[in-house]
């Protein structure tokens, strides 16, 4: 019994983990910029096919993870610097608009490349035996993901808490015209963490795949999912969005494990609940910490 | 949830009275859509049945530009309504009678209650909350859509409907020729019944909420009530749009209730341009013939062109095709201020 609740809690930790990858970057850009982005999905999909594409070509899985990271990285770039910032100015509806003509661009793109059924990412087979952890035998890239996905965080949770650009960014956070006014350069700084951000979701999306299956709808099917993990922990906060996909993670699992019936509103049924009751998010910090 | 950039109010030029050529204009003008869809009755032979389509969508279009359009709520969870709309008219003429003015009449009935309801929860937050509470609400009937194979034939959709004619007399026929006619009297009077709404004082109030809420709060107006009531009349009306779709068709897929059905149809209004009414037709039809233009040159090159015009849209034509007139003004007058500087 102990070593069923352990499984269940392990599945939805592996898969919080991938959540919280992917989501990171959303919930800085719209704590930072307060910019509604749709699009977000697309960029871990992008990760994810490019991913795909070098594994079943036998590109090494580490290059290729390493790839599907900075081709995300440099689209997000691009993309800020060109179609992004002129959007921060204007309403959330241009944005949700924009950002979802973005979505339908790069689906209709992949369908196109790459056909419209799921896309393997083909992982090493370590990863894809199941390995003995004592009570029980379990997956190894499940293990695999929780590794990175710890590692991230902890990476990240030092970047923000001990650097100096850590600082800046809670601080532009905080206050953009405050942090504009002392001199520092929002704009580099914002093109710089969306870059990160769309880097950490193509990674995501890469070893996410084993979880959440590529194929084009991938964009918009799951950017739900992502949204859901930045609003829940609240815009901008840091560990309101590791919690909360920790916290969707496992509920969605145990939903998969005991009410396979009612698992997919099991989900959105505690979304909606959460945001009547708390409108700001679990976490509604002002700081990204 | 203001948006001046998006949005640029229009005002008629002040002090101006009507002349019988403006008069003439506008009276032509509101009379060309209604031309068109009578004159395409007559010529469209075996392609009617996309006009009723085309239709459908544009009340669909019309329901959204009230709440999104006019008030200003800034909402992915439309296809909720459609989809109801068009389930309830479904099991309606499966278990209770195939008369489709009456399976009409219960899937208004139901979207509307759904939207009071939903609207009753949700409105009283804004901005992202909000648009995360109306996908939470689509997702979660989509789902229960996709489960309740029982009742709603889950992803095979709803079969096995039955529509006698309507009054008893008008057999929806083969041609589509009755369906055609029947939605194009329901889009007519939804178009007057929304031509009303926007005009009146409860119209106005709308317009006041979406640029300043606060203020109209300050000022008296229920800011709460009345996007409830818009919100509510807008999910009847795209209740009303998703029953003409299973009646005309006999059919009601899943995808009626999914986010890319709101996607679409925010499209369709966006490209047409909001708060003009019109622009719904404008952008239904426009959509309707790229998406079969390119289509055949392959089966996603459509959702590529759309996701272009829609960025191209926000980008450069702010408020949609119905302002391109406009923006070439602009542009002439730029020029001709350009040329005129010394």
């Amino acid at each position: 019994m102990l070593s069923f609740a352990l499984t269940i809690l392990l599945d939805g930790i592996s898969y919080g983990m991938v959540l919280f990858i992917i989501s990171v970057g959303l919930t800085i850009t719209m704590g930072l910029m307060r910019l509604v982005n749709l699009a977000h999905g697309s960029f871990a999909m992008i990760g994810g096919y490019v991913a795909g594409y070098l594994t079943q070509a036998g590109v090494d899985f580490y290059v290729a993870l390493a790839l599907a990271a900075i081709v995300p990285g440099i689209l997000g770039g691009l993309s800020e610097v060109t179609v992004f910032r002129p959007l921060y100015r204007k309403g959330e509806l241009a944005q949700v608009l924009l950002t979802i003509g973005i979505v339908f661009v790069v689906t209709a793109s992949v369908t196109e490349i790459f056909g419209a059924f799921p896309y393997p990412v083909v992982f090493p087979d370590y990863l894809t035996k199941p390995i003995d952890i004592g009570f029980r035998t379990y997956p190894a890239y499940r293990l695999f993901l929780i590794g990175v996905g710890g590692l991230i965080a902890v990476a990240l949770w030092w970047l923000i808490e001990n650097s100096l650009y850590g600082a800046r960014l809670r601080a532009a956070v905080d206050n953009p015209r405050m942090a504009r006014t002392v001199g520092m350069n929002v704009n580099v700084l914002f093109t710089g963490t969306f870059v990160v951000g769309c880097a950490l979701a193509g990674l995501g999306g890469a070893i996410g795949a084993g979880i959440m299956s590529l194929e084009p709808s991938y964009a918009l099917k799951y950017v739900v999912l992502f949204l859901v993990v930045v609003i829940v922990g609240g815009e901008g906060s840091f560990k309101g969005s590791f919690v909360a996909a920790m916290a969707l993670g496992i509920i969605d699992t145990v939903g998969k494990y005991f009410f396979s019936q009612a698992a997919p509103y099991l989900l959105y049924v505690t979304v909606f609940v959460l945001l009547l009751w708390r409108p700001q998010g679990l976490m509604p910090a002002k700081s990204v910490a | 949830m203001s948006d001046p950039a998006v949005t640029p109010s229009v005002a008629p030029p002040a002090g101006e009275a009507p002349t019988f050529a403006s008069r003439a204009w506008s009276l032509a003008g509101h009379a060309l859509p209604w031309a068109i869809a009578i004159v395409y009755y007559f010529v469209a032979g075996y392609s009617l049945s996309i006009g009723t389509q085309i239709m459908i969508w544009i009340l669909f279009a019309l329901s959204l530009d009230l709440v999104l359009g006019y008030a200003g709520i800034v909402t992915l969870g439309h296809a909720a309504f459609f989809g109801v709309g068009a389930y309830a008219a479904g099991l309606f003429s499966i278990y209770f009678s195939p008369d489709p003015i009456l399976g009409h009449l219960f899937a208004i009935v139901v979207a509307g209650l759904l939207g009071l309801i939903s609207g009753a929860l949700i409105l009283h937050t804004t901005g992202v909350t909000f648009l995360m509470l109306t996908l939470a609400t689509v997702s979660i009937i989509f789902e229960f859509g996709n489960q309740a194979r029982w009742l709603t034939g889950g992803d095979d959709g709803l079969q096995g409907m039955q529509v006698g004619p309507i009054f008893g007399t008008f057999e929806f026929n083969i041609f589509g020729q009755t369906a055609y006619i029947y939605t194009l009297v329901v889009l007519f009077i939804w178009f007057l019944i929304s031509w009303r709404l926007v005009k009146s004082p409860f119209g106005r109030s709308l317009d006041g909420i979406r640029q300043n809420p606060r203020r109209m709060r300050a000022i008296g107006t229920p800011v709460w009530w009345r996007l409830l009531a818009v919100y509510t009349i807008s999910a009847a009306m795209a209740g009303s749009a998703g029953a003409l779709l299973a009646h005309s068709t006999r059919f009601v897929g899943l995808s009626s209730l999914s986010l890319l059905t709101s996607g679409i149809v925010t499209v369709m209004l966006i490209l047409g341009g909001t708060r003009r009414l019109y622009g719904a037709f404008i952008g239904a039809a426009i959509y309707y013939f790229v998406q079969d233009s390119t289509a055949k040159i392959s089966p996603y090159f459509w959702e590529f062109i759309v996701g272009g015009m829609l960025i191209a849209t926000v980008l450069f034509l702010e408020g949609g095709l119905m302002d391109l007139g406009r923006v070439g003004q602009r542009l002439m007058a730029r020029i001709g201020s350009r040329k005129g500087a010394p």
